[in-house]
């Protein structure tokens, strides 16, 4: 069973240009977009990073020294060897588009419709890519910075009741 | 005309009688979506007791019910349930914003919270207090009963004035779907 610096270097080893860093004793790569899912089913099936805690995603519109757009996070645990990861890509529009993880770990589903939800980050191959938390007709991805906070309008797109119609 | 009437006879009107019969048995509907829910099902309970006031028979049909208490946030995805709920209710029925939340959206002034259920359905009786004390919404149903009776006829006149076909004040400065899109201006020394 390897250590999580081995799981690491073997990950730039064989994958190009993956950055890692550490912060209070958390580990992060960053891995290219064209790579993730290679990357990821690597850390399932040769690492046995067999639980995937949480998918979610940073917009950095307007962060400090941010170059890049949106950074996709994958929090990954290992339930035998005890490790946790964190796996980022990188995101810049116009390709907001990554493959499903799916096929990888089940529980990735309803993650990443909230993803979708939120971000507007589009997961191919996901089996049923459907808002999860806003109406069907919403038309925005509120989580965006660049979402105005009030909203535009959405909340109040509705008919009015009065007494004497109901 | 002198008619001899016994001591223990009454003479009301029949109006009078319909309203009194009434507001002594409002049967809430609990439309509880958030934590102000809590302090209604307190309001319930045993310590406060709403029975004492004719108004225990919590229903959770709309059509037993002609009280709707709406305790709590109502986001935009709820708004059409609770329309829905508030036209499958018979006449006479009457609504109470229980609540910061309900009645102007509290502190979540957020692009998914109705601000103010009263823009989209005709509200009666609105308690402040986040949330308010049971003793508050005691005291906003027995206004209310007060209401009832003052108003309240068998021909439903009482919904036919001037004031509850008003459109309600925050309708007039909805925004507009489709407007120009506010962003963020860019922070001094970014690249
Ligand atoms: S008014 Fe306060 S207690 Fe009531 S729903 Fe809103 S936040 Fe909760």
């Amino acid at each position: 069973m390897s250590t999580l610096s081995e799981v690491v270097a073997a990950l730039k080893d064989r994958f190009a240009e993956v950055t890692d860093s550490e912060f209070r004793g958390q580990t992060r790569v960053v891995v290219q977009q064209s790579q993730c899912f290679d990357a990821l089913s690597c850390l399932k099936n040769e690492y046995g990073f067999d639980m995937l805690v949480d998918v979610t995603c940073v917009d950095y519109l307007n962060f400090r020294d941010a170059t890049d757009r949106f950074g996709l996070v994958y929090v990954l645990a290992g339930t035998e060897s005890n490790l946790q990861l964190t796996v980022r890509v990188m995101l810049n529009e116009p390709d907001l588009t990554v493959p499903s993880v799916v096929p990888l770990w089940e529980g990735a589903n309803w993650m990443e419709r909230e993803v979708w939800d939120m971000f507007g980050i589009r997961f191919e191959g996901h089996p049923d890519l459907r808002r999860i938390l806003l109406p069907e007709e919403f038309a925005a991805h509120p989580l965006r910075k660049d979402y105005p906070l009030q909203g535009r309008g959405e909340r109040h797109n509705f008919p009015v009741l009065t007494r004497a119609e109901a | 005309m002198a008619i001899e009437l016994p001591e223990n006879v009454v003479v009301s009107k029949l109006d009078s009688l319909a309203s009194w019969c009434r507001k002594n048995s409002l049967w809430p509907m609990p439309f509880a979506t958030a934590c102000c829910g809590i302090e209604l099902m307190a309001t319930g309970a045993s310590r406060h007791d709403l029975a004492r006031f004719g108004a225990e028979v919590f229903r959770f049909s709309p059509r037993q019910c002609d009280l709707m208490i709406v305790a709590g946030r109502v986001v935009m995805k709820m708004l059409p349930v609770l329309q829905r709920i508030w036209q499958q209710m018979h006449e006479p029925k009457w609504c109470i914003s229980m609540g910061a939340c309900a009645s102007t959206g509290g502190v979540f002034d957020t692009y998914s919270v109705v601000q103010g259920i009263d823009r989209f359905i005709p509200v009666d009786m609105y308690v402040p207090g986040c949330p308010p004390r049971p003793e508050q919404l005691i005291q906003a149903i027995i206004d209310l009963q007060d209401k009832i009776q003052a108003e309240g006829t068998i021909e439903g006149r009482e919904f036919n004035t001037f004031a509850r076909q008003q459109r309600k004040r925050a309708l007039m400065e909805l925004p507009i779907i489709g407007g120009p899109q506010i962003i963020m201006p860019p922070r001094q020394g970014v690249n």
